[in-house]
């Protein structure tokens, strides 16, 4: 009875933390560039709309998650155009841009909003599923947890691998030496930008799609946000990205089990569900009180436009 | 090829026609969104941009909608001028609502100006507090203001749920999750006594305006803000304090959004309700933007930004719509603005080819 608990505790944590990690890591690739996208509620809101409109008109849930990805890819090079080409404020119009998107989702969901989708099947690994207690929350998952752990393999491995990956830090570290021995830092920005706005997408999509399934407007409730405050406690590194996103994960099946367990204990359902947001607010403390933990981690031109002077 | 160059000192005449240009781009944008969801443009333009102005009543419901927005704007512009990143207007308006209501329900039973005198200071003690803790944690730990700020918003909303739906729900109301109505004492007397329901919020929004230009171009703190807006270093050397400003900027942003909530549920609301805001403190930021940063721009940012909810009911009502389409026209205006602003800076060329 005890482990059965604890089993269902850790299944539910490592999906909660799902989107968060699928987010959070293409955020990562997109400041890992330079660029500081504020927008992630609203890509995420748009993705899960497009996800879920497409999944129920079309009854493919494949089709679904690439709609959510390109809904999300959309809005960032929406935002890319403004920041990139244009020079925008980059705070400014990553605000705006979740301005648009959390409206324009909430409008075209309006007619979805009474709408529920299949659940989807968990795909079970023979043998390694019943393993005791940690078999069925690693081995016994819906697709997309296992596509965040490649995500996660794969963006590793592009960073800190790939000759790529290194002259997209640099290009985050030092736009001018990167242009001036012929990167173009412009298109590079776009790319990881555009990337950052798709997983933001296939992020919103799972929410909508595998995690509910349904549409309500404001369900992202914050994970965008969230996800950003990930990347800074994480200090721009993937795996501290993964380890925030199952410890925010947790925070969030936390409340949810004590609501479900009935306790009797005098504790209000509002203060349960603000811990998520009060969590993120201890770990930026946290994270942000050597001023030098920030400083020497961040990507150095994050935020700032560059503008090559051919 | 067309292509950007760099202007040799900023447009003035851009800095202004920019905001103008991205006004139009709205509409155009607007109207090919009503065209897309097979709404007649025109009609949808006449629906959601005329007939909320077009009599009285109307002009008095866009007064009502934009003092709000006064409040909050004014109020972050002061920090905006000095990169304070306050993005949390829409909390701290909240918080304010709460604290302006408690006291309305304590002096239910109660005559007297005191009542009203004692809602204002608290609505802006309220949304002060709430501003004061990104502000702290700014200077004490560094912690980034923008996230701090906005998840406070969400926070905020909770516990007004939680308020509305156990200590300050209204006994008789049927478990309705509101507070009782105020008393009369409690509620902001209307300025005219036409049914209109501008009240003398408009006037105190009015006042916010007026103070925030004489601190902005008059006084010597804001003058430092400006200063820290444009040049950090340049405001460090000179021994300006960076967290006296940030301190200013936020608990100024937190003062008018409580004071903004306080007007909301001493005004139209009567009440409080776990509906205490209508997103003004968000689209407070598109209006200070648009402004730019600008308490005379305030005024008529905030006049466009209320049309644009007014707006949002109308096509609800008449071309059914979801009245979220505020917000997309919002979130629209804002993105264009940003980028017709490259041409403050840069104008376009047509790239001529250099023979050698």
């Amino acid at each position: 009875m005890e482990s059965s608990i604890l089993t269902s505790i850790l299944f539910a944590t490592i999906v909660a933390g799902t989107p968060l990690i699928i987010v959070a890591l293409g955020q990562l690739v997109a400041e890992k560039s330079g660029v500081l996208n504020l927008g992630a509620e609203g890509m995420m809101s748009m993705g899960a709309i497009a996800g879920f409109a497409i999944t129920f008109e079309t009854g493919s849930v494949w089709l679904g998650v690439l709609g959510g990805m390109a809904a999300g890819a959309l809005m960032s090079y929406l935002f890319a155009v403004v920041v990139l080409t244009l020079m925008g404020n980059q705070v400014a119009t990553g605000l705006a841009l979740s301005i648009l998107g959390v409206g324009l989702s909430a409008f075209i969901g309006k007619s979805y909003e009474s709408e529920i989708l299949p659940t989807i099947e968990a795909i079970r690994i023979p043998l390694l599923a019943d393993i005791p207690i940690i078999g069925e929350p690693l081995f016994a998952q819906q697709s997309l947890v296992y596509f965040s752990w490649a995500l996660f393999g794969a963006i590793v491995w592009f960073l800190y691998r790939s000759r790529p990956g290194l002259v997209l830090r640099a290009v985050g570290e030092s736009p001018s030496s990167a242009h001036s021995i012929g990167y173009p830092v412009i298109r590079i920005r776009y790319l990881a930008t555009i990337f950052g706005g798709a997983m933001a997408g296939i992020g919103g999509a799972f929410l909508s799609v595998f995690y509910t399934p349904l549409w309500v407007e404001g369900m992202v409730a914050g994970r965008g946000w969230i996800a950003i405050a990930l990347v800074v406690f994480a200090t721009w590194r993937p795996f501290r990205v993964l380890v925030g996103a199952y410890l925010f994960g947790g925070v969030m099946v936390a409340q949810l089990f004590v609501q479900g367990s009935g306790l009797e204990i005098n504790i209000p359902s509002q203060f349960l569900s603000s811990l998520p947001y009060l969590a993120t607010i201890i770990v930026l403390v946290i994270i942000s009180r050597d001023q030098n933990t920030v400083r020497l981690n961040a990507p150095v031109s994050l935020g700032q436009p560059y503008r090559p002077d051919a | 090829m067309l292509r950007l160059e760099r202007r040799p000192e900023a447009s003035h005449l851009m800095s202004y026609a920019s905001p103008a240009i991205a006004i139009v781009l709205m509409l155009i944008g607007g109207l090919l969104l009503f065209a897309f969801l097979g709404k007649n443009p025109i009609e949808g333009f006449k629906v959601f941009f005329i007939n909320p102005i077009s009599d009285l009543w109307g002009l008095s419901e866009l007064l009502l909608k934009a003092t709000p927005l006064m409040l909050v704007a004014v109020g972050l512009a002061i920090g905006f001028r000095a990169n304070v990143w306050n993005i949390g207007a829409e909390g701290q308006l909240v918080v304010g609502g709460i604290a302006a209501s408690a006291v309305a329900l304590y002096f239910q039973d109660s005559e007297g100006a005191h009542v009203l005198i004692l809602m204002i200071i608290a609505g802006c003690i309220g949304g002060m507090s709430w501003a004061a803790i990104p502000a702290f944690l700014k200077t004490r730990f560094n912690t980034n203001e923008i996230l701090v700020s906005l998840m406070l918003v969400y926070v905020s909303q909770l516990l007004v749920s939680w308020l509305v739906h156990g200590p300050m729900m209204d006994p008789d109301g049927f478990n309705f999750p509101q507070s009782a109505m105020f008393a009369d004492s409690a509620l902001l007397p209307l300025l005219f006594d036409d049914g209109s329901r501008v009240n003398v919020a408009f006037v105190l929004a009015i006042g916010a305006l007026l103070a925030g230009y004489i601190f902005m171009f008059r006084s010597f703190a804001g003058f430092q803000m400006q200063v820290a807006g444009y040049a950090k270093d340049a405001a460090r050397y000179a021994g300006f304090s960076a967290k006296k400003m940030i301190w200013i900027g936020l608990l100024s942003g937190g003062g008018m959004a409580g004071l903004a909530g306080m007007s909301e549920v001493a005004g139209p609301m009567g009440q409080i309700t776990d509906q205490v805001s209508s997103n003004y403190g968000f689209a407070a930021i598109i209006v200070a933007f648009v402004a730019r940063l600008n308490p005379v721009g305030i005024f008529f940012a905030s006049l466009l930004m209320a049309l644009l909810y007014l707006g949002g009911e109308q096509a609800q009502q008449y071309l059914n719509l979801p009245s979220s389409i505020s917000l997309v026209f919002q979130g629209m205006l804002l993105l264009f603005l940003l980028g017709s602003d490259v041409f403050i800076n840069y104008r376009l060329r047509w790239n001529r080819e250099v023979t050698a």
